[in-house]
C-alpha cells in the first residue's frame, strides 16, 4: 500500500497547525514546551513517559519523534521497552479492571 | 571489515563525499548552505580566534573498523607520520606559545615514532592529549604499557566508549570492544587515572551510535558516571559528547540506511549561532601525516587544505599568517553547530 492516511514529513508540518487558529496554536505550543523543560521530573524521565503514552494513544507521529528523543537523550532499548510495558500494562488493566464491572452484573443477574 | 578505501569505494574520494552531502538529493540541494548561515550573523568568512590547540592526525592506521569512523581508519591503512614529520612539528611548537598537543589518528599509538614524540614534547613543558580507543591497550605487551607511560608523562588521556551499554558500543565500533574498554578503562583507573587528586586527566567521548544528535553532555556524563561506577567500578573526570558528521564512513551509514535528508536537514535546523562562534577550528590547527595543514581533522579526511594565501605544510609554519587564515567550509560544517555544538573537547556552548 502505497499511500496511507499518515506521511512521516507531516510531522514538520505541526507548527502550521497555527495557520487555521493561531492564538489557540501557540499557546498550545507554549505550553508544550513549558511541560518538557527540566522540572521536578528531568527531561530524560518526561521524554520516557511520552514515548510510552505515545504508545497507549498509538500516534506515530510522537512514536518516531520520542524514539528519536530518547535515544538523544542516551535512553538504552531495554529502558525503552519497558516503558512501552508500562503503556501495556495499564492499557490491559484497564480493560481487566472493568470485568469487576462485569462480575458485580453477573452476580447481580444470577441466581 | 575493510576500510572503504581498501574496498575503492566510490565515498573514499573526497570529492564524492562532498558532491553527495551538497547535491544527493533536490531536497539536500533545497536547504540553505552553512556559508549563508555565517553571513546571517556576520561571522562570514570564519577566521581563527587563535590557534590554542596543535592537533596532530600522526595516521590513520587502527586496530578497529568502527562503522562511523570519520577518518575510514583500519588494519589495512597504511598512512603514517614519518620521524621528519614529527621533527618538522616539533620545530613549530618550538617557535610558539601553543601549549596544547593532541594527538589523534587512527590509533595515534601505532604509529611507530609515538613514544619518542610524546617525550620530545613533553621535554617542552607542553601538555599532550592522546585519543585512544582503549582497546589497543589492552591487545599487546606493547601497548599494555601505554598507561604507565602516558602517567609519567602526564599525558591526558581522551577515549571513545560510545555508550555504557554493551550492545550499543559493540554495534558502532565491533563485537568485543566494550569488554575491552571496560578492561582498559580499570587499567588506568588503578594508576590513577580518573581520580581526583592525581592529577591524571580521564575524559571519555560519547558520540551517538546512529542516526541521531547526541544528548545534553551534562546529564549524559551523570549517567555514564553513575553506570560505570555500578557496573564496573569505573570512574573518569569528563564525558565530552560529539556529533557524528555527515563524512567518510558515518556518510556511507546514512546513506545506506536512507537517513542522509533526514539527518542533514536536522543537522541544519538545528543550527545555533553560539556554537558557530566557537567552532573549534577557531582555536584548533589540524596536521596530517604528511605534514599538511588543515582547519581541522574533518577537513583533512575531505582533503580541504587550509586556504591557498595561508602555509599548507607544517615545514613552512607561520603561526602569524594561520591566525589570519580564512577557514575552509562546506555543508559538514554543519555537524559543528547543531544545538549545543561539537568539538573535540564536546559540546562548544
Ligand atoms: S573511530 Fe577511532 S577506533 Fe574506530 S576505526 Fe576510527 S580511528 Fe579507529
Ligand atoms: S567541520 Fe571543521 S571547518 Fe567546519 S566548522 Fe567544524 S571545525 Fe570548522
Amino acid at each position: 500500500m502505497k499511500k496511507t492516511y499518515y506521511n512521516p514529513e507531516d510531522l514538520k508540518k505541526f507548527e502550521d497547525i497555527t495557520d487555521f487558529q493561531e492564538e489557540l496554536g501557540e499557546k498550545f505550543f507554549e505550553y508544550y514546551g513549558a511541560v518538557f523543560e527540566e522540572g521536578a521530573l528531568t527531561a530524560r524521565e518526561k521524554s520516557l513517559i511520552a514515548l510510552a503514552v505515545a504508545h497507549a494513544v498509538q500516534c506515530p507521529y510522537c512514536i518516531d519523534a520520542y524514539t528519536t528523543d530518547t535515544l538523544e537523550k542516551g535512553v538504552t532499548e531495554e529502558q525503552m521497552m519497558e516503558a512501552v510495558h508500562v503503556a501495556g500494562a495499564i492499557r490491559g488493566g484497564a480493560s481487566l479492571v472493568h470485568s469487576t464491572q462485569m462480575m458485580n452484573q453477573v452476580n447481580k443477574l444470577s441466581m | 571489515m575493510k576500510s572503504l578505501k581498501a574496498q575503492k569505494h566510490d565515498l573514499s574520494d573526497p570529492q564524492v563525499q562532498l558532491d553527495v552531502i551538497n547535491n544527493h538529493s533536490a531536497k539536500l540541494k533545497a536547504l540553505p548552505s552553512f556559508r549563508e548561515k555565517l553571513e546571517e550573523m556576520d561571522l562570514f568568512p570564519l577566521r581563527p580566534t587563535g590557534i590554542e590547540i596543535f592537533q596532530i592526525n600522526v595516521g590513520y592506521m587502527c586496530n578497529m573498523t568502527c562503522k562511523h569512523c570519520h577518518v575510514d581508519a583500519g588494519p589495512d591503512r597504511e598512512e603514517m607520520m614519518s620521524k621528519e614529520t614529527f621533527a618538522y612539528c616539533l620545530d613549530a611548537l618550538r617557535s610558539s606559545d601553543i601549549n596544547i598537543v593532541d594527538l589523534t589518528g587512527g590509533a595515534p599509538e601505532m604509529n611507530p615514532h609515538f613514544r619518542w614524540f610524546v617525550e620530545e614534547v613533553s621535554k617542552m613543558g607542553k601538555h599532550v592529549i592522546v585519543r585512544s580507543n582503549l582497546t589497543i591497550l589492552t591487545t599487546t605487551p606493547k601497548y599494555q604499557a601505554l598507561p604507565e607511560f602516558f602517567a609519567e608523562h602526564g599525558v591526558e588521556v581522551t577515549c571513545s566508549l560510545p555508550f555504557y551499554s554493551k550492545s550499543r558500543t559493540d554495534r558502532q565500533r565491533g563485537k568485543g570492544t566494550y569488554d575491552k574498554s571496560v578492561q582498559a578503562l580499570q587499567t588506568l583507573n588503578e594508576i590513577g587515572y580518573g581520580r581526583d587528586d592525581t592529577g591524571l586527566e580521564l575524559n571519555l567521548v560519547y558520540n551517538p551510535a546512529g542516526a541521531f544528535l547526541p544528548g545534553d553532555q551534562g546529564q549524559m556524563e551523570q549517567d555514564f558516571k553513575r553506570e560505570l561506577k555500578r557496573k564496573h567500578d569505573i570512574v573518569f573526570n569528563n564525558l565530552f559528547t560529539i556529533t557524528n558528521l555527515p563524512i567518510s564512513r558515518y556518510l556511507n551509514f546514512l546513506l545506506m540506511s536512507g537517513n542522509l535528508d533526514e539527518y542533514m536537514e536536522k543537522l541544519i535546523m538545528s543550527f545555533n549561532p553560539a556554537a558557530a562562534e566557537g567552532v573549534m577550528c577557531r582555536d584548533t590547527i589540524s596536521i596530517g601525516w604528511d605534514g599538511s595543514l588543515y582547519d581541522c581533522d574533518f577537513n583533512q579526511m575531505l582533503e580541504m587544505k587550509t586556504n591557498s594565501e595561508t602555509p599548507s605544510h607544517i615545514k613552512d609554519w607561520d603561526e602569524e599568517l594561520l591566525n589570519e587564515r580564512e577557514i575552509r567550509i562546506n555543508q559538514h560544517c554543519f555537524g559543528c553547530t547543531a544545538g549545543a555544538g561539537s568539538s573535540c573537547g564536546g559540546q562548544t556552548t
